[in-house]
Formats: structure tokens, C-alpha cells, sequence
């Protein structure tokens, strides 16, 4: 309704979930980032999308600048043992010890225990659905303002 | 309070989170704004706007890209940038877009790089782009680089914020110029032609020579030495073309504002209309406090079976609160 935007607007202004949607390393799909991105747009999410061969500094400098929530990795070429871990200890020397890393792309399920214990929140492979990914990023981002007082 | 001693002392992560808090503002964002506005008034402000697709964000990549690596002796600014996309109206999401075009600036510690979404407001700017840009303003940033959302004709907020407004256009789209012609196109200070190595370069350039000797008449003073005819700028942001004579062309710009005593009207001006929102914005979040939603929707339903008209109805709704 229109008068309760208005009245949000103006009273308490709704948190926005902010994501950042990168794509680092070299391989140049971007079409799986591309509809995740949308996909948390339409979730009611501010979503920026920084394109393609993002070095891991320079998602971990936008993410800061920007003052994400989460950060989501689109990596399909392979590389996500360097590139994801690298993301992560980038953020958290930063001090953004809050912003939620997924990964998304192809990763052999091996390899899935390995990124969560270097700090990644979830992998999502081919065929998870994209209200699924809204629903968690949701998850841990209320987990996070429930633990740390803003 | 921490975070305002933290900005003002370069930290850039204290920075992003402060713009989170004046962008929802909280009363921890508000506090700060009250703290860090006897540090604001230094900054330069450069609006960008113009039709979507003009390669706004390239065009800021470059000029910034150029304003960090100055020629000759100039030392290099420090700046940022405000970009702003539309927020979608139905879910209130939205997709920002405008750092993919601005990689050349990554690495570089003098630049900070903020989108933000409209949430809903008209005009071309989020509610909170104009205290974003006191923020940085407060945060040192010499140059402020405010880029708007795809514009048509109505979204001229800019014009109250900035110091030196380029309007964006591109050659061999007539209809893209026309598009831009009305209201867009009184506000600009610079026009620029960018993608100008494109067919249609010639007839761009007449039709907005123009409409800038026509149409912008109205913006003539009988002050000689106010007056500015806004200069038609060509550039080709992707390959860097043109950038750097359009820098010196909005310095030349800065120095007219400057030495016309324009400069001072305009930051009154900004502080005005600044102080009019902020009182709307006060008025109706007190009104909305006070009147009763029941009333409210009861008015409503009066209205829709025509029994009141809107006015009545809006004046008979504020006058309740008004007893209080």
C-alpha cells in the first residue's frame, strides 16, 4: 500500500539487504551471476554487480565501499580454492567481519567442506533455486544484526 | 561519538558505515550529520546526468581516472562518487549497476565509490544523496561526483545539488535528444556529446547549438557577467577522448561561478532547498504519527464513493492533527 511505503519512508526507514554479486578470476561466463543478481533485486535487495575478472582485492575494496551485507563469488573457471578463501581474509583483515560470503558456479562437492572452513557461508551449484539463495542470504544477515548491536 | 571521529580521520570503513546509517536514517546517522556539518562547504560537486545509456558511468570513470592523475605539477584529488540507479518499484530491489564501468578506479585510495538506490524517490536522486554527499564532503573529498539515474526531463534535482551539472547525450539518436531537450537541458552547465566518434556527430551538435541559443534563453540574466551559454563538449569516454579538455571546461566553468558571485547563490540555494525537504520530510513523519490509520483509511473510502473531495478531505485530516 501505497500510504505504508510512504509512512516507511518517512518514519523508520526499512534496513535494505545490500549484496555485492562479483565474478573474480578469469572465465568469462557471467550469466549465472547475472541471474542471481536479478534474482535478489526482485527479492527486495540492493544488489551491486561489479562485472567481470574482479581481482579478490578489489571485490573485498568495493564491498567495503559499499558497505554490503554479502558478498556473493560467481566462479566457474575452477580457481575457487585460491580465489574465495582469499576473499574472505581480505574482508576480514578489513574489519568486515559481518558481510556473509556465498559462492556460486561449478564446484565439485569435495571441495564444498574445504570453502566452508575457510569462512565461505554456502556454495550453490547448477539447479538451487534462486528463492532459496534469497531466503538464507536473509537468514544470515538477521543472524548478524541479532549478534552484533548496530 | 566514534564513527564521526574515525571518518574525519580517513577511516574508510567507519566512512561506508556511515553512509549506511544517514542512508537509512537512523538516529545514530542524523547525530552525525549534526556533527559533521561545520566540516562540509569545501567540496566541488559535479553532476552527471543525461538519457540512460549515454555511457554516463564511463564518462565518470574518466574524468575521475583524470582528475588522479593530473598533468604537469596539479596534485591529484581526492575523490568520490555518488552513483545512483532506480530502485524497482514493485519489489524494492535493485540492480547498481555503474561500478562495472569503473574498474580503472579500483586500487586507488583517493577514490571512494558509493551506489545507491533510489528507493522510490523522483528526480533522479535517492532522499539521502543529498546528506551522502555532506558526509563525504565532511570526509575530505575534494570532488563529488554525483551521477543520476538514466534521465529524461523530469529528473532535475541535480540542479539543486551541484555545482557544475553536465547533461550526457549521444550522436544519431534524434529521438534521444529530443528526449533530453526540456527541462534536462535548462539545467545543464556543460553539454556533453559523448560516443562522438558515432554517426550524427554534426547533427547533434547543431540541434543542441540550438536548443541552447532557443530554449535556454530563459536562463540569460540581464547580468552580463552572469551569463554562461553552456559549452558543447564531444568526448569518447571509452577510449578517454576528450576528457581532459571537458575537466578544463568544467574549471572554466567553476572560475565563472566563482568570480560572478554564483558560486555563493548556489550553495544557499542548495542550503534551501536542503532545509524545505528536511521540513516536509519532519511535517508529514509528525502527521503520520499523530493521525489515526482508521481515519485515514475512512477518508479514503469517502473519497472513492465520492462523498468528499480530495481536498476537503486532505484539509479536514490535517486540521485533526492540528487539535492535537
Amino acid at each position: 500500500m501505497l500510504v505504508e511505503q510512504i509512512a516507511l519512508e518517512f518514519g523508520m526507514r526499512e534496513r535494505k539487504i545490500r549484496v555485492l554479486i562479483a565474478k573474480p578470476g578469469l572465465d568469462g561466463h557471467d550469466r549465472g551471476a547475472k541471474v542471481v543478481a536479478r534474482a535478489l533485486r526482485d527479492a527486495g535487495m540492493e544488489v551491486i554487480y561489479t562485472g567481470l575478472r574482479q581481482t579478490p582485492e578489489m571485490i573485498a575494496e568495493a564491498a567495503l565501499q559499499e558497505d554490503v551485507d554479502a558478498v556473493g563469488l560467481s566462479i566457474l573457471s575452477g580457481a575457487h580454492l585460491a580465489l574465495a578463501p582469499r576473499v574472505v581474509a581480505l574482508l576480514r583483515a578489513q574489519g568486515q567481519e559481518r558481510v556473509s560470503v556465498f559462492v556460486g558456479g561449478i564446484i565439485p562437492n569435495e571441495d564444498i567442506p574445504l570453502l566452508l572452513q575457510a569462512g565461505v557461508k554456502a556454495v550453490y551449484g547448477p539447479g538451487v533455486s534462486t528463492s532459496k539463495i534469497a531466503e538464507e542470504i536473509r537468514q544470515y544477515v538477521a543472524a548478524v544484526s541479532d549478534e552484533i548491536v548496530r | 561519538m566514534r564513527l564521526v571521529e574515525a571518518v574525519l580521520n580517513g577511516d574508510r570503513l567507519a566512512l561506508a558505515r556511515l553512509l549506511t546509517q544517514v542512508e537509512q536514517g537512523t538516529p545514530a546517522g542524523l547525530k552525525a550529520l549534526d556533527m559533521l556539518f561545520q566540516h562540509t562547504g569545501k567540496a566541488y560537486l559535479i553532476g552527471v546526468t543525461g538519457s540512460p545509456g549515454s555511457g554516463k558511468s564511463s564518462l565518470v570513470n574518466r574524468l575521475v581516472y583524470a582528475l588522479r592523475h593530473p598533468i604537469g605539477d596539479a596534485s591529484p584529488k581526492r575523490v568520490a562518487v555518488i552513483a545512483v540507479d532506480p530502485s524497482s518499484p514493485f519489489s524494492g530491489g535493485a540492480l547498481l549497476g555503474d561500478r562495472v564501468r569503473m574498474r580503472d578506479l579500483a586500487g586507488d585510495a583517493g577514490v571512494f565509490i558509493r551506489s545507491m538506490a533510489s528507493r522510490g524517490n523522483l528526480g533522479g536522486l535517492a532522499r539521502a544523496t543529498v546528506s551522502s554527499a555532506q558526509v563525504l564532503d565532511a570526509a575530505g573529498f575534494e570532488v563529488i561526483l554525483i551521477e543520476t539515474v538514466g534521465a529524461g526531463q523530469a529528473e532535475v534535482d541535480i540542479a539543486r545539488l551541484a555545482d557544475t551539472i553536465l547533461v550526457v547525450g549521444t550522436p544519431g539518436m534524434g529521438d534521444e535528444i529530443q528526449a533530453i531537450k526540456a527541462g534536462i537541458l535548462e539545467i545543464a552547465d556543460i553539454l556533453v556529446i559523448n560516443k562522438a566518434d558515432q554517426p550524427g556527430v554534426e547533427e547533434a551538435e547543431q540541434f543542441l547549438r540550438m536548443m541552447v541559443e532557443t530554449a535556454l534563453t530563459q536562463k540569460d540574466t540581464d547580468d552580463e557577467g552572469k551569463r554562461w551559454s553552456p559549452p558543447i563538449v564531444r568526448t569518447i569516454a571509452l577510449r578517454g577522448e576528450g576528457v581532459q579538455n571537458l575537466l578544463d571546461v568544467i574549471q572554466q566553468h567553476a572560475a565563472h561561478l566563482e568570480n560572478s558571485g554564483q558560486s555563493q547563490e548556489r550553495v544557499r540555494h542548495r542550503l534551501e532547498y536542503d532545509l524545505i525537504n528536511r521540513v516536509q520530510e519532519r511535517l508529514l513523519a509528525r502527521w503520520w504519527g499523530e493521525v489515526a490509520e482508521a481515519a485515514f483509511r475512512e477518508m479514503l473510502e469517502r473519497i472513492y464513493r465520492r462523498e468528499i473531495s480530495p481536498c476537503q478531505a486532505a484539509e479536514q485530516l490535517v486540521e485533526v492533527t492540528n487539535q492535537l
